[in-house]
């Protein structure tokens, strides 16, 4: 996957979990919680979610990388780069 | 072998089990009844639909809000806020004798109200708004102060305290006299700072929702099938025995049907004695009219009435009902959608206070009779603050306390569970935890948001 494929991939579980609200203007360099007021255990449905599509695996130590689109992204691409879209 | 077993299927087990679910935990939910919902079940009488607990859904939020409970539940359950179908009330109040206090779900009408009632209290009625603890910092420590006390620092005229105290009282207070300061601000904000609401459907809708959820992710749901006892082998529940005498195996079990309820499934006798269940549990009288009742002139969505200058709060000291406090709730008085019409009739449904173990001990026949009697006692002094629509009644029902454990399951047909709560929901074996009412939070969301936060805290670790 490419960083943009994986931005996209991020994007659709972030509708999951979000239904209402509309991404389209999410700031990919501000974080989800300040903009999505998401709390620790939507980001451990992040998590999940990645796990069960991609079977990518995210350590507790490393929650802390999925902070905005552009850190999920970036910490993302070395696990996911070799999954094709 | 199951993950999980979840214990009723009420709102908070129904949303432990759809968070279990979404974890890829194989999860089942036992009901006992024949139906779901648990407190907020509902029926159909004589071709009409009924609920049995929903008065008004608080913590409602508009679209769009992302921060409080109501938000965060639609997060984490994936719904829409279109998925609870909920339309605002149109305007309520707390009715004491000489004065009367409307608020709706913006805070400002009860602010000019206490402005316009006590003049002299609306600095410090500011002061408790800002004072409040927030659902995030509540810690046992002072979560149990004395909102009495805490009130009487603030507020200085003691009618003001006694009318706050009524209608949060009557919507989430497990003990007598006094409130946990922690649930005061829980209910407080739940009724005022967020608001009131209801679905038009009445709560069937938000049932048949969690449930098609909760099996669209493979979860199991057994109907009629309680459990008898809940299986401990050193200090582990490993499963559990049903009534039919069969046993179910699961790594954790969370069980919402009350505290001392699930210790005594254990055989827990310590616990059992150690502490005491609640007190406090209602009648109903329900009146269906052949009109609506804003047309008898009555717009309120909930009134919370009491007959004189002190509110009492605590199960009847001599009689089966104690009818000087109660709530006249009106489903038809909300801002349903133009779509939805209107509902079918007009409907009446009024609540007292009722001590359980006076309604169990009275013969069948006296039964009948005690509720009829009642019924009329309620309806009587509930018109004092409302119109009289009694001559408009074609149809009535009513329940009583045993109904109330009947569904629900809890002791004494204690609406709001036990007087101590288990906010981390951990018990003396380490794999049985609880849910609902006794956890902590109560109302439609509170119950949700419990079997949410117990099934992240307990059932889906180590996934």
């Amino acid at each position: 996957m490419t960083p943009a494929e994986i931005r996209d991939a991020v994007l659709d579980i972030l509708n999951t979990i979000n239904p209402d609200e509309d991404l389209s203007s999410l700031d990919d360099d501000q974080e989800f919680r300040d903009q999505l007021e998401m709390d620790s255990m939507d980001f451990l449905d992040i998590v999940m979610e990645l796990r069960k599509r991609y079977r990518v695996q995210v350590p507790e130590e490393d929650y802390e990388h999925l902070v905005s689109m552009d850190k999920t992204v970036a910490y993302l691409e070395p696990k996911m780069k070799d999954i094709s879209a | 072998m199951y993950d999980s077993i979840i214990i009723g299927a009420g709102m908070s087990g129904l949303a432990a089990g759809i968070r279990s679910a979404y974890y890829d935990q194989k999860v089942c939910i036992l009901e006992r009844h024949n139906t779901i919902g648990g407190l907020n079940s509902f029926y159909r009488l004589r071709g009409r639909n009924y609920d049995v607990g929903l008065h008004a859904v608080t913590n409602f939020t508009p679209r769009g809000t992302r921060r409080g409970p109501f938000a965060r539940l639609l997060r984490q359950l994936r719904l829409t806020w279109d998925d609870f179908g909920l339309s605002p009330q149109l305007m309520s109040s707390i009715s004491f004798p000489n004065v009367e206090l409307t608020f709706d779900n913006n805070i400002d009408l009860l602010r000019s109200e206490v402005a316009r009632a006590f003049p002299n209290q609306i600095d410090n009625f500011e002061k408790l708004i800002d004072s409040l603890v927030d659902y995030d910092d509540l810690e046992q420590s002072h979560f149990e102060l004395s909102t009495r006390d805490r009130l009487a620092e603030v507020i200085t005229d003691p009618l003001l305290v006694e009318m706050i105290l009524c209608p949060v009282m009557w919507y989430g207070n497990p003990r007598e006299h006094d409130m946990d300061y922690g649930q005061f601000c829980i209910m407080f904000r739940a009724l005022f700072l967020e608001g009131l609401a209801r679905p038009f459907d009445g709560v069937r809708l938000i049932l048949r929702k969690l449930v098609r959820k909760f099996r669209e992710l493979g979860g199991e749901l057994k109907l009629r099938t309680g459990v008898q006892n809940i299986k401990i082998d050193n200090g582990r529940a490993i499963g559990v025995i049903l009534d039919c005498g069969d046993e179910m195996s699961a790594k954790n079990i969370l069980s919402s049907v009350g505290a001392v309820e699930t210790f005594r499934l254990c055989d827990d006798q310590d616990i059992t004695h150690v502490h005491k269940t609640g007190q406090l549990s209602f009648i109903e009288a329900i009146s269906t009219l052949d009109t609506y009742p804003a047309e008898l002139g009555h717009d309120k969505t909930i009134i919370f009435f009491n007959d004189s200058d002190k509110f009492h709060w605590q199960r009847p000291l001599d009689d089966l009902c104690d009818v000087r406090t109660g709530v006249i709730c009106t489903p038809n008085n909300y801002c349903y959608d133009a779509a939805d019409g209107e509902l079918p009739d007009g409907i009446m449904r009024i609540t007292a206070l009722a001590d359980f173990n006076r309604w169990k001990n009275l013969s069948k026949d006296d039964y009948g009779q005690q509720k009829e009697f009642w019924f009329n006692k309620v309806v009587d002094s509930a018109t004092k603050f409302a119109p009289d629509y009694r001559e408009h009644t074609i149809d009535t029902d009513m329940f009583t306390p045993q109904t109330i454990q009947r569904f629900t399951s809890h002791d004494n047909g204690a609406v709001y569970g036990a007087t101590r709560k288990w906010f981390d929901g951990t018990t003396n074996f380490k794999n049985l935890f609880l849910c609902g009412t006794d956890q902590g939070f109560v109302g439609i969301v509170g119950s949700i948001i419990s079997g949410i936060s117990m099934a992240n805290h307990h059932l889906l670790s180590g996934n």
